[in-house]
């Protein structure tokens, strides 16, 4: 086991390597010069030539990659173009408000989803059965976006019932309530194609599994049906499920960048648009290595805790 | 006059071989039982020929075009001039909501067949070659699917610009990576079997021997993801030209129209402006969904639950 999770966590150096190359040459691909914004406008031609010579711009690309890989490595992730301001204070001010945000979402996805289906597993082809997987199908087909945009509709405008966008309050004192209050409706709207996945996973895989030969003879020798199902049954069936909580981390990670923009939200997913926009290049390359750190690690816990959760698997 | 019986004839008879014709007939009398996938067929059917006959249908119905202009209508209510309102700039939103249709629908459809013939390529490549190829091209698709897909998406389009092929060129750079590893698990298991070694032994190029002998056994997992994919790039399109890094105005997509929710008087006011575009992608998208699984279920009858 110790040795899978050294050999595991090892595979993930060379992508990350891997993303980190490809984010640079795609951002260095940008037409025009990304310096520019360095120099004023009236900037002499042959001094812009110097500084740019002695800062090491006019180094060919894989010189300048290896140069800004180091950097950033060693903590270093350089100056926002848009406000000056050094991109690790950007990161360490905007992941707080995305990690309550994903977090909090993932709860509710988790929270709905499993007792959904396994209602709906166990009374397969009743009404209830039939309404929660025409539910389950609304939620996958429905776009995050206008989802939001009816939540807010709905509940914000029209019945009032949470506020529209932003964290807190502006200009009141900081409160608790006030952020749960401003929590709600974003998590569970975040939190709702997640779980309409989930749903349908988990039925699925209690079905497959409620038909196995063990379950049968732990109906047979006269246990009680509560009984079979949550100790025989549900605990084999949610295997599966565990590992799709890994691939589940970098769905929401990726869904804030459109919820955080319609719910002024200003988290990593605000970050991300807002230098997206102003093509904010050294933000813009933080931001991407960032998600698909959380990629690469959300594959990586789904991984290791299918070895935990299943002891029938050989790690080789 | 009976045509002769072949040989061939005999064979289907007896189970021993089919031709493709009975293979589709038995897919489609499978399909046909599932009420759920026939619906969604119907549904898409008709959206795509309402699209596809937009400018014919708005021109007859209406009197509109698409970017048409009425002055004394901005933002107007529905009514019996305009059944669904206008716009921001007094375009009537029942003809671009059929335009917009189109574009959405063919930009998607577009998108997946190409990085699918891409995926394929490079998945039938790794899978039959195996060996430093195959470890060199996975190793490639592990780092593209590492990339958080909108953002990735979002960071081409600010760089190489908004666009239609801009958009087609940054959703099939993201997208390659998952048909491929598909095709490459079919043909790692397909390439030890009889029928490809036999092929090897007379001497056919592995060109051929990949396209015309394994592929055609790895296609039904294929079809299944080609048709759910339709679905996820019409989403993907959406979110990315309501941020406005997709299709520019002012050529209509379902996602660019929701756009106007931007505007806080039209989201709080006018919800006639952006709720019809947001349904008419989400019933495009659930009846796509519906055809996969019946398709996924049709296909490969084993699966059925």
């Amino acid at each position: 086991m110790r040795q899978y999770l050294i050999r595991r966590i090892l595979q993930t150096i060379p992508i990350m390597l891997g993303v980190s190359v490809v984010i640079f040459f795609i951002v260095h691909s940008a037409p025009g010069d990304p310096y520019a914004y360095l120099f004023g406008p009236r900037t002499d031609l042959k001094v812009k030539e110097k500084l740019k010579e002695e800062m090491g711009l006019n180094a060919p690309l894989p010189v300048q990659y290896v140069r800004w890989l180091g950097q950033t490595v060693q903590g270093n992730l350089g100056y926002s173009i848009r406000t000056g301001k050094p991109v690790a204070q950007l990161l360490k001010e905007r992941l707080g408000p995305t990690l309550l945000l994903t977090g909090t979402a993932f709860l509710i996805s988790l929270m709905l989803s499993i007792p959904m289906g396994v209602i709906s597993a166990t009374k397969q082809y009743s009404w209830l059965d039939y309404v929660v997987t025409t539910v389950a199908f609304i939620g996958i087909s429905l776009p995050s976006f206008f989802a939001a945009l009816l939540a807010i509709y709905l509940f914000a405008v029209k019945w009032q019932i949470f506020p529209m966008n932003q964290i807190t309050t502006p200009g009141q004192p900081f409160s608790m309530l006030d952020l749960i209050h401003h929590l709600i409706l974003p998590a569970t709207v975040l939190g709702l194609r997640d779980m309409a996945g989930l749903t349908r996973f988990t039925r699925s895989s209690l079905l497959e599994v409620l038909r196995q030969d063990y379950v049968r003879t732990a109906r047979a020798k006269g246990l009680a049906e509560r009984k079979v199902i949550y100790k025989h049954a549900l605990r084999n069936a949610l295997i599966p499920v565990v590992t799709l909580l890994g691939f589940g981390l970098p769905n929401l990670f990726s869904g804030t960048i459109v919820f955080e923009t319609i719910f002024t939200w200003s988290g990593m997913g605000l970050l991300s648009f807002e230098a997206v926009v102003s093509r904010d290049y050294p933000v813009l390359m933080v931001v991407n290595i960032f998600f698909a750190f959380m990629v690469i690690v959300g594959n990586l816990i789904a991984d290791i805790l299918y070895a935990v959760v299943d002891p029938r698997i050989r790690y080789s | 006059m009976q045509p002769a019986r072949t040989k061939n004839d005999d064979l289907i008879r007896q189970g021993l071989s089919e031709s493709p014709g009975t293979w589709a007939k038995a897919v489609w009398m499978r399909f046909r039982r599932n009420r759920t996938a026939l619906l969604g067929a119907f549904v898409l059917t008709v959206l795509v020929l309402v699209t596809l006959f937009a400018p014919v249908i708005t021109k007859a119905a209406l009197g509109w075009g698409r970017d048409e202009i009425d002055q004394r209508a901005i933002r107007a209510a529905p009514s019996v001039v305009h059944p669904l309102g206008t716009d921001s700039v007094g375009r009537d939103q029942l003809t671009r909501l059929l335009y917009g249709g189109r574009v959405s629908l063919s930009i998607a459809l577009g998108t997946v067949v190409i990085y699918m013939a891409i995926g394929i390529a490079v998945g039938a490549v790794a899978g039959y070659f195996g060996g430093w190829i195959d470890n060199v091209l996975m190793r490639l698709v592990d780092v593209v699917l590492s990339f958080p897909f909108l953002l990735l998406a979002l960071t081409i389009a600010a760089i190489r610009g908004p666009g239609i092929e801009n958009l087609v060129f940054s959703l099939v750079a993201i997208s390659w990576p998952v048909p491929a590893r598909l095709v490459r698990g079919e043909f790692l298991s397909l390439r030890e079997r009889d029928y490809v070694e036999a092929a090897r032994a007379t001497g056919a190029l592995p060109t051929r021997i990949m396209f015309r002998h394994m592929l055609p056994n790895a296609l039904a997992p294929l079809i299944v993801q080609a048709t759910l994919d339709i679905a996820s790039i019409i989403l993907i399109e959406a979110a990315l030209s309501y941020l406005g890094f997709g299709v520019r105005m002012p050529i209509p997509t379902w996602g660019n129209m929701l756009s106007e929710a931007q505007n806080m008087a039209v989201l709080t006011r006018m919800p006639f402006l952006w709720v019809p575009p947001g349904l008419m992608i989400f019933l495009t998208v659930m009846s796509i969904n519906f055809v996969g699984d019946g398709l996924r279920d049709a296909l490969d009858p084993r699966l059925k639950q």
